[in-house]
């Protein structure tokens, strides 16, 4: 991995090391950056993600914090508000919930309430997910809570890459920002990561696989389903296209109303349950901008509305895979091959 | 504010610039009651009325570029911070010309141009936040301070003691204002705690913790100083409990009924702006001074008033404005 932030070109990294990379990079080239949290310093993160980032930048930068928090975020905005660029980890979102108030009242109204004259540019770095054996408390999808809340910034990367080029947009970004990880992918296989390039602007979604039957899309490790999902359909004949969301506050509707306009299909699929689930407000304003385009309804797999069980084969039985998503992708391109065929 | 006019280098310059904030709050809060009673500023208010010598004396003992978090109840503050009268009855008018376009209201404005970075509607939320500002001057060598008020209230909530512990090992120079008027909005603190002696609670935090009579200007701003220096110093933070009555109640509206019998009455002979006259007039100030004073002041606040009313209302086609950067 690369051990500083000066690194370019080409490195082969796992997820969690790409977000060490842009963290490295963070530090390095912004003095205005500190990075702190639960463990985060010299223990490296729990998670490892942030490993030998208190040697290379000081602890006067980097630094463990008490279990608190309240006062973790709301130092953030402070911080922020007085010209640093604070990166808070929050070990797990299901945390962010005891300091939402910091969050929701405090970071998303500094700048609206005080008239552009105050700013938070503060990043927020959480994970979150299920995987086998993680109890209820360690395994919500909580971004529609975050992406409800004008004024914040929410996205939540897949790839690598994303998981690179997103936090230092997130970091750059002069708006709180939230990036929601996945823990099921920080020791994954490594993958290639370009380092270097310009910092993105903190919005923007991506193809990740072109097709014209139907519209897929997906965010953090549920795209990989989705992939998988499109390679089962491609054998059928079938050809989705993947939309990679990335940030879904504020979401990139041009790019995902092209998509769904162009194939006249969209099924989301998301990890979160599907009551009040972010799959619901795409569903919406697709269904309203798309009304006439579309050649079957909007279709939204989620996790049923459940708490999350510890046991691996319970969670199994909730949590939609790459075959269901293709099932409900057949269903749909079928739904629009009967209806053609209806008087 | 004309402070220049009375802060000279006579004996009692510091005394009376202090009378001078001390009365341009009260006729301020007194104005924004009028108002509030004419429908021209709308929604809940809290008024300091009482408190004055707090702020007053706080901010004689700050420095320009600290950076001060007060409560919802903040005009007062803001006021001696520097925050021009009709910028801030502009912004309780929904006036573009308010220190925040309308945005923030009575209780939420920010002038962070004049150190003033905000009022907050959350009990207890500004502590944490006054630690990012302690974070980040200690990190840029700025060597400036954040004050956070709260009140006693407050000092039940769990960002407080977050904020405390957070400021606290990290040495940030923080000052924890516990401004106590005896009341967590309707009911008296003493009810909801085992010792109502707050500041002793500075000691589990290992920091200096100190009462003052939050009446007494001087008090105030000799206490204050006192903690300003030794946190510019690294010295870390401190908690001063200042004990105050409100002479009004907790919103415009609050009849109040929970108060004893007489205790209004009583506080009104301790109250803050009456005490520090009559010390200056017992000290030899004339009285014919103390009464220019005061006519300079309120003419100034009518002045301000007239002004933001005149101005005209924020406009709804900026609503989204400010949103993101």
């Amino acid at each position: 991995m690369p051990e500083a932030s000066s690194s370019t070109g080409v490195a082969q990294l796992s997820f969690g090391k790409a977000v060490n990379a842009a963290l490295a990079r963070a530090l390095e080239d912004m003095p205005e950056v500190v990075l702190y949290g639960e463990d985060v310093g010299k223990p490296g993160g729990v998670f490892g993600v942030t490993k030998d980032l208190q040697r290379q930048a000081g602890a006067a930068r980097v630094f463990d914090t008490p279990i608190s928090e309240t006062a973790m975020l709301g130092v953030a905005v402070g911080a922020a508000m007085s010209g640093l660029r604070p990166v808070v980890e929050i070990m797990w979102i299901d945390f962010s919930l005891v300091a939402m108030d910091q969050l929701v009242n405090q970071a998303a109204n500094v700048r609206y309430v005080s008239a552009g004259r105050l700013a938070a540019p503060l990043t927020v770095r959480t994970q979150q997910g299920a995987t086998p054996g993680s109890c209820a408390q360690h395994s919500q999808n909580l971004e529609a809570l975050y992406a409800h809340i004008p004024g914040l910034r929410v996205g939540i990367p897949a790839t690598a890459q994303d998981a690179y080029d997103m936090l230092l947009a997130a970091i750059r970004s002069d708006d709180p920002t939230l990036v929601i990880e996945s823990r099921a992918m920080y020791h994954g296989d490594p993958q290639p990561v370009s380092l270097g390039g310009p910092i993105e602007d903190a919005c923007g979604a991506r193809v990740a696989r072109p097709g014209r039957d139907l519209t897929l899309v997906a965010w953090g490790a549920m795209l990989f389903q989705a992939l998988e999902a499109a390679a089962q359909l491609a054998r059928d004949g079938i050809e989705a296209e993947v939309i990679n969301a990335r940030w879904i506050a504020p979401f990139d509707w041009p790019a995902l109303l092209a998509s769904a306009g162009r194939t006249g299909r969209l099924l989301i699929a998301h990890e979160a349950n599907v009551t009040g689930g972010f799959g619901a407000e795409i569903a919406a304003r697709v269904q309203d901008e798309l009304f006439g385009r579309l050649h079957a309804p909007v279709r939204r797999l989620g996790v049923a509305d459940c708490r999350i069980p510890a046991a691996p084969h319970l969670q199994a039985a909730l949590i939609p895979d790459a075959g269901r998503i293709a099932q409900a992708a057949r269903e749909l391109v079928g739904e629009q091959r009967d209806r053609r065929v209806q008087p | 504010m004309s402070l220049a006019a009375t802060s000279g280098d006579g004996p009692f310059a510091r005394e009376l610039a202090a009378l001078d904030t001390m009365l341009r709050i009260r006729l301020l809060e007194e104005k924004i009651t009028e108002l509030r009673k004419a429908q021209s500023i709308q929604g809940s208010i809290h008024l300091c009325i009482g408190q004055e010598a707090i702020y007053a004396g706080s901010c004689q003992a700050l420095r320009a570029d600290d950076a001060v978090f007060s409560t919802y109840r903040g005009h007062g503050w803001a006021l001696a911070r520097g925050v021009p009268a009709q910028g801030i009855l502009a912004e309780l008018l929904g006036r573009e010309s308010g220190v925040c376009r309308g945005r923030g209201g009575s209780a939420m404005f920010s002038a962070a141009d004049h150190g003033f970075y905000g009022e907050n509607s959350i009990v207890g939320a500004g502590a944490p936040i006054a630690c990012g500002a302690a974070l980040a001057s200690v990190l840029r060598g700025e060597e400036r301070v954040a004050l956070t008020a709260f009140g006693d209230g407050a000092m039940n909530q769990g960002a407080i003691h977050e904020a405390m512990n957070f400021a606290a090992y990290r040495d940030l120079p923080v000052l924890f204002i516990c401004e106590n008027n005896t009341y967590a909005e309707l009911t008296p603190v003493a009810e909801t705690v085992r010792d109502a002696e707050l500041h002793k609670r500075a000691a589990a935090y290992g920091m200096p913790g100190e009462r003052v009579d939050g009446n007494d200007v001087a008090a105030v701003r000799d206490c204050v100083a006192h903690h300003a220096a030794r946190a510019r110093a690294g010295q870390g933070p401190a908690l001063i409990e200042m004990m105050t009555q409100r002479l009004v109640g907790h919103y415009y509206g609050d009849l109040q009924g929970y108060r004893p019998r007489g205790e209004l009455t009583e506080a009104r002979q301790r109250e803050p702006i009456a005490r520090l006259r009559q010390h200056l007039e017992a000290s030899g100030v004339a009285a014919d001074a103390l009464a220019a004073l005061e006519a300079a002041a309120a003419a100034d606040i009518a002045r301000a008033a007239e002004a933001a009313l005149a101005a005209p209302l924020a406009d709804p086609a900026t609503v989204m404005e400010h949103l993101y950067a």
